[in-house]
């Protein structure tokens, strides 16, 4: 146990087994990016897939509003500390967007309109645990949000959940992303509390 | 590999009143390792029965040897910020880990001149970065815009009154103008962040911090002023307030 702070009791809105470590409970829905939001116009709006084969699939916004679409329920967790528990979203599954793509990459880099940059294993994008996202809590995505589109990777910190999602990169090496570079986990699990450098 | 983050302990020091509602603290931490100005710390309390919580906060000056400063403003039924304002006393102890954050950054090897765009507690990493800036006898040029309900509101005001050369200042009043005032109170527009900041050919780096809500609107305002993108950094600390 760390050193107790004489006076402090703390308000315990815990969230039981939901609750990782060092993270607690908000019911509003906080921001975090590093620069302005940028505005993407659906007609110039595209998501790319990019192998290391240098393979490029390609969808405009009419062709992602025909995929399949799924409805997830996720907890998701911040590394600023805040958790929100059940945000429902409407998306397309990586799995969809994979199923033509042949690759035998083990990573991913994500990449953003704006500039933002993420990394992540591709496993942990596969299997069901990720979506392509336009929607949140029934209405459009808002801007400040990700939206028109964002990634989801819900058991990771949310940092690696791409806002105003382009593209992912296949890549045969890890390649670190924005945060990744400027002192953030590599992986992020919030259950390990992988939040900085070193964790 | 840096070095890991571990929690450290942190005693706290002295308190100084910056308004009826922030104050600033000043905490010992043995083998501080320095840091940057613009960096945050995260801090952990801990109750008697072990239930612990964690929230962020900026430094809000250059490291002064092993002695670190933070500047919390009371959020109203907050769990930690009213602990920090209110409740702990010098000697009280507390756990520290960081520094953290290496993007809302200002190093003095930086030559671009400086916008800092700050909404109520907002201001604190950029007064590191005004501070950092003093102490390194840098002459690049900064302005700062501080966008405050009111005067009362000011946070370092003794310290932002004496003039400083290549430091120029502007006061946004949100809620109530002071007396005799020429711009009426109301929230940051784009003929403030025009007339208080710099050209955008300048291309200067900009670093806007405060609420998610303020600072949506600044950064808005500066793309369209034609600042670039990249050159706009932001840190968001919070849902609402200035
Ligand atoms: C990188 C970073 C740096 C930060 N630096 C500073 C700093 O230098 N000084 C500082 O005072 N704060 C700073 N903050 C905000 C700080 O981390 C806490 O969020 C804040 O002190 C509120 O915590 P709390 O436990 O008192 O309130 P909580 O118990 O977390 O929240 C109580 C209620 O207040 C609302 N709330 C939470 N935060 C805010 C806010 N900022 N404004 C208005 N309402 C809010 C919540 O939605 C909730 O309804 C920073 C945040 C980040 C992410």
């Amino acid at each position: 146990m760390g050193i107790v702070s004489r006076g402090f009791s703390g308000r315990r809105r815990e969230g039981g087994d939901r609750l990782p470590p060092g993270q607690y409970l908000v019911e509003d829905f906080p921001v975090l990016s590093a620069g302005p939001t940028p505005r993407v116009p659906l007609d110039r709006w595209e998501f790319a897939i990019d192998t290391e084969a240098e393979q490029t699939h390609r969808w405009s916004w009419q062709e992602f509003m025909a995929l399949p679409m799924q409805t997830p329920t996720v907890d998701i967790h911040c590394v600023t500390k805040w958790t929100k528990l059940g945000t429902s979203w409407e998306g397309v599954s990586l799995d969809v967007f994979f199923e033509d793509v042949e690759t035998t990459a083990e990573y991913a880099l994500v990449y953003s309109y704006g500039g933002y940059t993420t990394n992540l294993p591709l496993e942990d994008l596969l299997d069901g645990k990720a979506w392509i996202v336009h929607r949140f809590d029934g209405e459009e995505l808002a801007p400040q949000h990700g939206g028109p589109a964002r990634l989801i990777v819900p058991h990771l910190y949310f940092w690696k959940s791409a806002k105003w999602v382009r593209g992912i990169r296949l890549l045969n090496e890890d390649w670190p992303g924005f945060w990744e570079t400027a002192g953030y986990h590599n992986y992020g699990d919030p259950w390990r509390e992988q939040r900085y450098e070193g964790d | 590999m840096r070095r890991r983050l571990t929690w450290q302990a942190a005693r706290l020091h002295e308190v100084r009143d910056e308004t009826a509602t922030a104050r600033s603290l000043v905490f010992d931490v043995p083998g501080w390792p320095g840091h940057v100005a613009g960096q945050h710390v995260d801090v952990r309390l801990t109750a008697e029965d072990g239930y612990t919580t964690q929230r962020s906060y900026s430094l809000a000056a250059p490291a002064d040897g092993d002695r670190i400063e933070l500047t919390v403003e009371a959020v109203p039924d907050g769990e930690v910020s009213p602990y920090l304002t209110e409740v702990i006393e010098p000697g009280d102890q507390i756990e520290i880990r960081g520094p953290v954050g290496g993007w809302f950054v200002w190093r003095p090897e930086n030559e671009a001149p400086v916008m800092l765009v700050g909404g109520g507690s907002g201001v604190v990493p950029l007064m590191a970065m005004i501070r950092a800036r003093r102490q390194a006898g840098s002459r690049v040029p900064f302005r700062l815009l501080y966008s405050l309900r009111d005067q009362d509101r000011r946070y370092y005001a003794a310290e932002l009154r004496r003039p400083e050369p290549g430091l120029d200042i502007t006061y946004v009043y949100t809620r109530a103008a002071p007396p005799g005032a020429a711009r009426p109170a109301g929230r940051i527009t784009l003929a403030d962040l025009a007339e208080g900041g710099w050209p955008a050919d300048f291309a200067p780096d900009c670093y806007v911090c405060g609420s998610t809500g303020f600072v949506e609107a600044a950064a808005d305002l500066l793309l369209t002023l034609g600042h670039a993108p990249e050159r706009i950094r932001t840190e968001r600390f919070g849902p609402t307030g200035d």
